[in-house]
């Protein structure tokens, strides 16, 4: 299996199927297979897709390490720009057909609806990220505070979260969002859970290491 | 047919709207249709020909295979806005009736199940003349009517529908209120067995609704039986439903099973689920924002232009202002909201 995910071809065909629902949303757009309001179709679906590849690049690490296919690693970050690409394209989607490019709209929107900011900031926040995913990034920046910075992706999903929770709250309308905060909820849990057995495994070394200063010393 | 370059507008009845001469009849682009089609199939043959014509028949005596109900055109001031109508199929397939699913598509996907016969709406409360009227009984009480009336949704779309029915008044006219009702509260059909999600907790059913006596008597206001020429189709609220068309589209109960004259402001479905969202008056304000989105502007659905479409500014009282205002003087409506 790591051998078959390691094949030169897989790129190009992860790239390809994640690039599928953007075909489909535009086929619709151009046929007129969007409903009746394909404005709002297309809003909801990019959202909709955002969320989702928010959900696929935080289950490639818990995969990785509970399946042993290192291999997936070489994924994340294509994963993670398609996230960047599907939340560019709801952000330009909103700005368009909702509010026909009217900027100054578009600020007191963001500044009077709390469900709007909430989406907004996690769309700035995951800017950075997508601007430092090239290798020459890490190695200016240090790995330690490139990956910090990375691990903003566990605050983007939150507040992306709560942007779609917002925007169900006022029709009780939660199943959708019961699932993505679910799928979420226990890809999170499982790095505290990670992180507290390493920790656990850890002390022992961590003694010894720090014995070793005070011999010396 | 020659159209004017730009458009006249005749300020009729308190409100702007294009002169009737803009508005292609049914009739006619039904016609011109007939005639593309009887075209087409004359360029490919005769036997073409014809079938395009058997189709172009059918079609002519109902795209949907619904029962006709046809109304005359309503002498009711406001009644006949002179606006686009929305394609049926739109109208038909982009609907809110949450008891048969939460999504825009759901209704027409699951209203299939939906009895709407036999059907008795119960006229009860504070009336000298309660009773049980079956749907039969209620389609005879008064002459059909067509009304074209814009419809404005509380997130934000909107549609110009071509209703048939009358007003609520003959109704409340003949059952005959007593003096002590004030308000009239609509219960609608909840029926676990033929609605999927009466189940479920999205809202306290049954959905019910609710006006103020004036209002339930302004001449406006629509019980509505049928639209584009036939009875509705289960998801827009079959056999019966209100239209209250300057009120937002979720104070228009449909399938309604039960109308009660009351002397307090009943409890309504979705003030109960979000009172901060959702008022008991739910008058189209522009001026009065939903919590979470502003109500200046709407998105007309099927609007020329498409999904570059711009969205219009929303009216006040949806441009009923002239009708309607009076109702309202006096209130203030960020608090009656």
């Amino acid at each position: 299996m790591n051998k078959l995910l390691m094949h030169p071809a897989t790129k190009p065909v992860v790239f390809l199927l994640c690039l599928l629902p953007f075909a489909r949303l535009a086929y619709g757009a151009f046929t007129d297979g969007l409903g009746a309001n394909p404005a709002e179709f297309l809003i909801r679906a990019t959202g909709d897709w955002t969320l989702r590849f928010l959900c696929i690049v935080l289950a490639v690490t818990p995969l990785r390490v509970i399946t042993k296919l290192n291999a997936l690693a070489r994924f994340r970050r294509m994963l993670g720009l398609f996230a960047y690409f599907y939340v560019v394209l709801h952000l330009l989607c909103y700005s368009w057909f909702d509010q026909g490019f009217e900027w100054g709209e578009i600020a007191k929107d963001i500044a009077k609806r709390p469900f709007i900011l909430v989406g907004f900031s996690a769309f700035v926040l995951l800017t950075p990220l997508a601007a430092t995913s090239f290798n020459r990034a890490i190695k200016a920046m240090g790995a330690k505070r490139w990956q910090l910075l990375h691990r903003l992706v566990y605050v983007i999903a939150g507040l992306g979260l709560l942007h779609f929770f917002w925007m169900r709250a006022g029709k009780n309308n939660f199943a959708e969002v019961f699932v993505y905060a679910a799928i979420i909820g226990v890809l999170l849990a499982w790095r505290v859970w990670n992180f507290a057995r390493k920790r656990q495994a850890q002390p022992a070394v961590a003694a010894r290491s720090s014995e070793k200063p005070v011999r010396t010393g | 047919m020659s159209l004017p370059s730009r458009p006249r507008r005749s300020n009729g009845a308190g409100f702007v709207h294009p002169l009737s001469s803009e508005i292609t009849p049914r009739a006619a682009y039904e016609g011109r249709r007939d005639l593309l089609k009887l075209m087409a199939g004359g360029a490919a043959g005769a036997a073409l020909a014809t079938f395009a014509g058997r189709e172009a028949f059918a079609q002519a005596t109902g795209p949907h295979k619904l029962a006709l109900l046809p109304g005359a055109k309503s002498a009711v001031p406001g009644a006949q806005t002179m606006e686009k109508l929305t394609d049926y199929k739109d109208a038909s397939s982009y609907n809110n009736y949450y008891e048969f699913g939460v999504d825009k598509g759901d209704p027409v996907k699951n209203a299939g199940t939906l009895k709407t016969r036999p059907w008795t709406v119960e006229v009860e409360g504070l009336v000298k003349k309660p009773g049980k009227y079956g749907i039969e009984d209620l389609l005879k009480l008064s002459a059909q009517e067509e009304r074209i009336y814009r419809l404005r949704c509380v997130e934000g779309w909107s549609m110009v529908i071509p209703w048939v029915g009358y007003s609520l008044a003959e109704l409340i006219k003949k059952v005959e209120p007593q003096g002590n009702a004030k308000f009239v509260e609509f219960v609608t059909l909840a029926d676990p067995k033929t609605m999927p999600f009466v189940g479920s907790r999205v809202l306290d059913w049954p959905y019910t609704e609710g006006l103020r006596m004036d209002e339930a008597m302004h001449p406006l206001t629509l019980l509505a039986f049928g639209m584009y020429g036939e009875v509705l189709p289960n998801q827009n609220g079959a056999p019966v439903r209100l239209v209250v068309p300057w009120k937002y589209g979720f104070k228009s109960a449909k399938s309604i099973v039960k109308i009660r004259f009351v002397e307090k402001e009943p409890s309504t479905a979705w003030n109960k689920a979000a009172a901060q969202e959702y008022g008991f008056y739910s008058n189209v304000n522009p001026a009065v924002d939903h919590p979470r989105w502003s109500q200046a502007t709407e998105r007309r659905i099927g609007d020329g232009g498409g999904l570059f479409a711009k969205r219009r500014k929303t009216e006040m009282f949806n441009g009923y202002e002239a009708q309607v205002g009076q109702l309202y003087a006096g209130m203030d409506l960020k608090k009656n909201f």
